[in-house]
């Protein structure tokens, strides 16, 4: 007797929910609410009248503000839909978002980070009101400067290239104190470490010298050589690069760029497989930056709020941002905020308090064994994966041929693409209809028909198995039935969408209020086809 | 230092489990973990475990500990709190948290228009959804906060006019200003115009204002509240020399006042904190910047910006990057500033808020807050000792000035009664906050409680 | 104005039910057979070299290579022609004072070969089509056809093509440009291997070393039988629409190449529409380090065009133009037009990355001859090019081919590459092996 049920298919015959769900401006019924705000009371009105009548001339609204007006179910409904409409890295083997660390985000965090007593603490409170969070931002702040091997951190920063512009706006100030400012006009950051490095350092006002790799996947040291000199105020870099290739030789770059009075900042984007295995100080870095959205596990929030942290050794501490938190003799913790040479405020206050919350819970739950075993089990992962994906036709890794890889890996589809014409892109919509996700590089293309995968450590051998095969299921696709390939996403919220409209300043619609000026309809919903 | 003494499996580590480690070492072909490592050098090998404290492995107990460390935190009442300063408590709508605890949206990051629909509808929501609250077409996705959107603000200014003053005409929130200052200095330099009476010195900016000028930057509310009433002339004058007029803001004012871009702003840019995000101690800010649709600017905001788009089936709205090519993503330094993970969140969270307001809903919430900052005002100056810090007209912030007793004693004597009364500025101003969830019955308690300390110390 | 088209259609309400929708859904796994399911992807292919193979069941000593030489290649590179194709242009090259340097190329290619293998046996065509060149580098020829007149054309080249195959040939040398590729692949009568000696003005197709000397090492690694093979594509551009402004080379053929990483030319790479955006930001940072009084010889090349663009003047793309504070003194000026200019003042050669070969000098700038090149000192060259053309070199150095080997070495070392407003590469440079 045949069971009932058959087996399933090797591959999830996955669909992404479709609501069809209207601009939220299309929902809009006449008088509705959403919720009704506390109102003025009579004793109120009474003192001082009709404030509003009162307003200074031209400072009154003349007509309300054209929001929708919905019930507040109505509002739950369309935004849960919409949610549903969203892959985020719960529902996903999120491995194809290289660089980003998609990692499981505990949901004790969560929990944690909602705690009643931290969401209506305002920041100016008195300190004995805050010691609870305060001494989370200082022990966390002390595990950080461990896992660095620097002397102090700060966390204030919202996002890692927040972090990164924290870490040279404190080398520029560094220089400044120095009186060094006038000569040190350049920075020195390789093709493969995250763009922001020369994104930041173009912001802050140098002129950044780009390091490109040698055959063999290496940045040139000859290079880098001949691009030090007395106007270098940094270098700027990330390791593991983009490739997930480590630089042997950091620590001789890092000796070279001071041998010309030079400080040397480390992108720690990378850090999830070497995680107690090498620091930022050993390696002679001045100033280094996680992001706790990444290694810390944090939620990545659609695109943030993430949060950065910088850490710094001792001759970079007074430039820090302000405040730090520190504890006084008696076990009581406050804010140091007279710090006169520091770079003053990057951001409201002390930080994105629920995602330092979430990453002191995180190392808490994991301890120094615990850490190990994330980025060994991180790095295993990649290797596995990157020997399952280099086993598909028309994949590759360019670049450090036959040698292993830390926690990412930047592949290439260029064969795929030589055989098939199908680009990366495409392969990476189709993807999609299997319920995966991967994101294909920076730009410029450092490898051409980019994809880059970081497994991290949070996913199963079974996950990372059903990622290679939705992969070369695609791959034999664009040799066998490059149409299906070319017209994804097939099983998607919406079809392939004309970008083009999105590139012209006459036709882009920015804002539902702009699509209905610049093509004059009133209520789309009321047009009949 | 881990209490368990046989090998496990952490819950976060599924394949730390030694048989899948095995596995894998094997087909990978390898037989240690060390072997990935080989390009470490050993003088970089930490060799020794790291110097942290032991690890909770059990979810109780770490729940334990953390709710034990924010259980000494002690919030004050609803209502009790005066403070303001750039954290602001406003009431956050139920729905609101739901929508952006829901893990699609709070574990997603920067998936494609096709499987993150909902994340780009969503986004495109909230900028539709601003622009309409600040009368401009065009509103990036969340910025970092609204000392990153000010700072941007006034770059792009001096990027579009080649110049490089900034007349700063407002009392500006000084920590946003000290961030502003690092951030712009290499290419642009703030110059105070003192404001007169808490708005902005007409004649006074008149004097300094000429083709140097790259930008007036007006903050409205100012850093103490105030409402400026003369930006439509602080306007007029700035595009007369050339200049860009930046307005810094909070949009929460918006269902009652006149939008700054009514009266002649051309990029503003502010916080969204107060549209339904906690105080969560200063930790919840997003920052948000609007213009008009002029390609001169669009093409200068270094932040995303979600556009609506046809697809191949009739009736289905795509969504997708406008103008792609501006940011950082595309052109490394030469981009504009640089995109990475900032608040989208927080952008998807004040769409919310600000759907379940309705048009409706932020009109009353502005008079709200105008009624009750107007009657905390009145209630605080009928009492002897003092007095309101100027006569502008006031938007949930306010400043009083005491004589006799300083700020911050007031601070520290109404502690035991648990009223937070407000940040002190100096020896004399107190800067006051109320909010829509700050009672008459609140304030009747503040202004009791000030009296009573005033009395006192006259006595 | 218009107001554009609603980009949407009217939005459908879900519930209404409007009959089928006009698209179909596809089921994950359609198009695969049943069975094979992502298992077989696992194990299937292990290798994933697009082509290593090699003549089966021959023995290294059989291998036999042939040659051709296309007498006039690169006639009017020097002249500022664009190309030699056509008599009518070659005249007018000869006219300019030019002179072919095939013949050369050939000898560097042969000597390299010779050095090697002392005793090795070629087969060609008569004459300067190659016969001459053999001989001289004291090599055997085994001529297997012979032109029917003394101006050889692209009939030729075909048809001598098909005497080397015809006579045993397994690697078909050709010294030439991009029309020479394309006339040789008209004659390959057999999937016979190809490889190019660059001597041509035209250099966009991928069958060709990087230099002479390259080319007769592989071609002594492919008679010892230690190289793969893969597909190149021989592309030409029609030189009548070159010269009226259209760079678009096209496909001619596909042909097997003997490939050693780094040293075959990569197809010169498509730029891709966000490219645009970095040959302008390039440009505008090139253009903040133009200096007052400077001559500066602006080479061909997309991104110089831009330069152009961005400096109001009308440049022409494939030739080299000389501008001095914002005016255009000469436009597609011959060498000996450009050895003029850089007598007359303080000079620069504005010069960017050619394609996915890197080259600097030597391909489609001829103009900037070794004593136009040498008369630019201390500081002859100012780089601009976009972060993708160097990262399409794959790690590979610049390089430059003056024709002069001492120049060369003075040239070779590190450059900084302006990439945009306030940003530098700093990229190696080499000559050519």
């Amino acid at each position: 007797m045949s069971l009932p049920v058959a087996r399933k298919p090797a591959l999830r015959r996955f669909h992404q929910a479709r609501w069809d769900e209207p601009v939220v401006f299309e929902l809009s019924a006449p008088g509705e609410r959403g919720v009704i705000p506390s109102q003025v009371e009579p004793a109120v009105r009474a003192l001082v009248g009709d404030v509003v009548s009162g307003l200074p001339d031209g400072l009154r609204r003349a007509a309300p503000p054209a929001l929708p007006e919905l019930g507040q179910m109505r509002v739950l409904r369309h935004y849960l839909r919409l949610s549903q409409e969203n892959l985020g890295a719960d529902l996903n083997v999120d491995v194809g978002q290289g660089t980003c660390t998609m990692k499981y985000s505990p949901k004790v965090n969560d929990r944690l980070a909602a705690h009643p007593s931290l969401l209506d603490l305002h920041p100016l409170q008195d300190l004995a009101d805050a010691q609870g969070i305060l001494e989370i931002i200082w022990r966390t702040q002390r595990m950080l400067a461990e896992i660095s091997g620097m002397d102090e951190v700060g966390l204030h920063t919202q996002g890692g290239s927040a972090a990164i512009w924290a870490n040279i706006a404190m080398i520029r100030a560094y220089f400044e104190g120095r009186g060094e400012a006038e000569q040190r006009t350049e920075v020195i950051t390789t093709i493969f470490s995250h763009p922001s490095n020369a994104a930041t350092a173009k912001a802050a006002g140098y002129e950044v010298i780009t390091i490109y790799p040698d055959a063999d996947g290496y940045p040139d040291i000859e290079a880098f050589k001949r691009a030090l000199s007395p106007r270098t105020a940094a270098i700027m870099v990330t390791n593991p690069e983009d490739t997930g290739i480590y630089n042997p030789r950091i620590a001789e770059w890092v000796e070279l760029a001071h041998s010309v009075g030079a400080l040397a900042s480390y992108d720690q984007a990378n850090a999830n497989g070497i995680l107690g295995i090498t620091r930022a100080r050993d390696a002679g870095f001045d100033v280094c930056h996680f992001n706790l959205h990444k290694t810390f596990g944090t939620p990545h929030g659609s695109g943030g709020p993430g949060a950065g942290a910088n850490g710094v050794a001792a001759h970079l501490v007074p430039f820090l941002p302000r405040p730090i938190v520190v504890r006084d003799d008696d076990g009581t913790f406050r804010l140091d905020d007279v710090r006169p040479l520091s770079i003053g405020k990057v951001a409201p206050f002390y930080g994105v308090v629920p995602n330092i919350v979430r990453a002191y819970a995180w190392i808490r739950a994991l301890g120094a064994d615990g850490l190990r075993a994330v980025a060994e089990t991180a790095v295993l992962n990649n290797n596995y994966l990157m020997a399952r994906v280099l086993q598909i036709p028309g994949a590759s890794a360019p670049y450090a041929t036959g040698r292993r890889r830390i926690e990412q890996v930047r592949y290439s589809w260029q064969d795929l693409y030589s055989e098939t014409g199908i680009s990366s892109e495409e392969i990476g919509v189709r993807a999609s209809d299997y319920g995966m996700h991967y994101w294909t590089s920076h730009h410029p293309y450092v490898v051409p028909q980019p994809f880059t995968l970081e497994p991290t450590e949070s996913y199963s051998k079974s996950e990372l198995d059903e990622y290679a095969d939705v992969l070369a299921q695609v791959a034999r696709e664009a040799r066998e039935a490059p149409d299906v390939v070319r017209t994804a996403p097939h099983n998607q919220t919406v079809h392939h969408t004309h970008h083009d409209d999105l590139d012209d300043p006459e036709r882009w619609a920015t804002s539902w209020r702009a699509y209905q000026r610049k093509y004059g309809c009133g209520d789309p919903g009321s047009s009949p086809g | 230092m881990s209490p368990m003494s046989a090998p496990y499996a952490h819950p976060y580590v599924p394949n730390s489990a030694p048989e899948a480690r095995a596995a894998m070492l094997a087909a990978v072909g390898v037989t240690s973990v060390d072997e990935f490592y080989a390009d470490v050098p050993d003088a970089l090998r930490l060799h020794r475990p790291l110097d942290l404290p032991p690890a909770l492995v059990a979810e109780q107990d770490l729940a334990r500990h953390v709710t034990g460390l924010l259980d000494r935190n002690r919030p004050l009442a609803p209502g009790r709190s005066f403070l303001g300063a750039g954290t602001y408590h406003h009431h956050v709508p139920a729905v609101v948290d739901e929508v952006i605890g829901r893990s699609e949206f709070l574990t997603a990051y920067a998936g494609e228009p096709y499987e993150d629909h909902g994340r780009f509808q969503a986004l495109f929501e909230y900028e539709s959804l601003m622009a309409e609250l600040l009368a401009m077409d065009v509103v990036t996705v969340p910025t970092y906060d609204s000392f990153q959107a000010a700072s941007t603000a006034l770059a792009m200014a001096g990027r579009i006019t080649g110049r490089r003053t900034v007349l700063v005409a407002s009392e500006v929130l000084p920590d946003r200003r000290s961030r502003v200052h690092d951030f712009v200095r290499p290419y642009l330099d703030l110059v105070d115009v003192p404001p007169r009476d808490a708005i902005a010195d007409l004649p006074a900016l008149l004097a300094v204002l000429d083709e140097s000028v790259a930008a007036v930057w007006v903050e409205t509310p100012s850093h103490t509240g105030a409402i400026e009433t003369r930006l439509a002339e602080v306007a007029e004058a700035a595009h007369a020399v050339g200049a860009i007029v930046v307005v810094s803001t909070d949009p929460i004012c918006y269902g009652v006042l006149t939008p700054p871009a009514s009266h002649g702003a051309d990029i503003v840019c502010g916080d969204l904190q107060s549209l339904g995000l906690h105080a969560y101690y200063g930790g919840a800010h997003g920052g948000f910047l609007a213009v008009h649709d002029d390609p001169r600017f669009v093409m200068e905001l270094p932040s995303r910006i979600f556009g609506l788009a046809a697809t191949d089936v009739p009736g289905e709205y795509g969504f997708g990057d406008v103008a792609y090519e501006r940011t950082s993503f595309a052109v490394r330094e030469e981009g504009k500033e640089w995109v990475g993970t900032a608040a989208a969140l927080w952008g998807i969270a004040a769409g919310v808020y600000l759907a379940l307001q309705g048009p409706q809903g932020m009109a009353e919430l502005g008079e709200t807050i105008l009624a009750r900052t107007r009657y905390a005002q009145q209630r605080l100056q009928g009492i002897p000792g003092v007095r309101l810090g100027d006569d502008a007209v006031h938007f949930r912030e306010f400043t009083i000035e005491l004589s006799g007793v300083s700020p911050a004693s007031v601070v520290e004597r109404l502690r035991p009664l648990g009223i937070a009364p407000g940040v002190p500025l100096d020896d004399q101003r107190l800067l006051i906050c109320v909010t829509e969830t700050n009672t008459s019955d609140d304030i009747d308690a503040l202004a009791a409680a000030v009296a009573a300390i005033l009395e006192e110390d006259h006595r | 104005m218009t107001s554009p088209s609603r980009p949407l259609g009217p939005y459908r309400d879900p519930h209404l039910g409007r009959g089928p929708e006009p698209y179909r859904s596809v089921e994950p796994g359609r198009g695969v057979e049943p069975g094979r399911g992502a298992e077989s992807g696992r194990s299937a292919e292990s290798g994933r070299s697009p082509d290593h193979s090699r003549h089966p069941g021959e023995s290294r000593d059989l291998r036999r290579l042939g040659l051709i030489v296309n007498p006039v290649a690169g006639l009017g590179g020097p002249a500022g022609l664009k190309g030699s194709d056509g008599t009518a242009t070659q005249e007018l090259a000869r006219a300019r004072g030019a002179e072919p340097h095939a013949s050369e190329r050939a000898a560097r290619m042969l000597g390299t070969l010779a050095a090697a293998l002392p005793d090795a046996r070629i087969l060609t065509a008569a004459g300067p089509m190659g016969a001459d060149a053999v001989r001289e580098a004291g090599l055997g020829a085994d001529v297997v056809w012979t032109p029917r007149s003394r101006e050889t054309g692209g009939d030729d080249t075909t048809a001598a093509t098909e005497a080397l195959v015809r006579a045993g040939a397994e690697l078909v040398l050709f010294v030439g440009g991009d029309g020479t590729g394309r006339d040789v692949t008209a004659g390959l009568i057999d999937d016979v291997p190809i490889l190019g000696v660059p001597a041509g003005v035209k250099m966009y197709s991928s069958c060709f070393a990087v230099g002479p000397e390259a080319a007769g090492w592989l071609a002594v690694r492919w008679l010892g039988g230690g190289l793969p093979t893969r597909t190149a594509e021989v592309l030409d551009i029609d030189e009548d629409a070159l010269r009226a402004g259209h760079t678009e080379p096209k496909l001619h053929a596909l042909a097997r190449v003997p490939e050693w990483a780094g040293r075959t030319q990569a197809r010169k790479a498509a730029t891709p529409v966000s490219e645009a955006a970095a040959v302008t930001a390039a440009v505008r940072g090139m253009l903040t380090r133009l200096e007052p009084g400077v001559r500066y010889l602006l080479g061909p090349g997309g991104t110089v065009a831009e330069l152009g663009r961005q400096l109001g003047l009308d440049l022409s793309p494939l030739g080299v133009d000389v501008v001095v504070d914002g005016e255009l003194l000469a436009r597609d000026a011959s060498e000996a037009e450009l050895f003029a200019h850089v007598g007359a003042g303080p000079s620069r050669a504005v010069v960017t990355v050619i394609g996915g070969q890197g080259f600097l000098i030597g391909r489609g700038n001829q103009q900037l001859s070794p004593r136009v090149l040498r008369s630019l000192a201390p500081d002859p060259l100012l780089v601009v090019a976009t972060e993708q053309k160097l990262l399409d070199l794959a790690g590979r150095p610049l390089l430059v081919d003056t024709g002069d080997p001492e120049l060369d070495v003075q040239l070779a070392g590190h450059v900084r590459v302006v990439t945009g407003p306030g940003s530098v590469a700093m990229y190696p440079v080499a000559s050519p092996e």
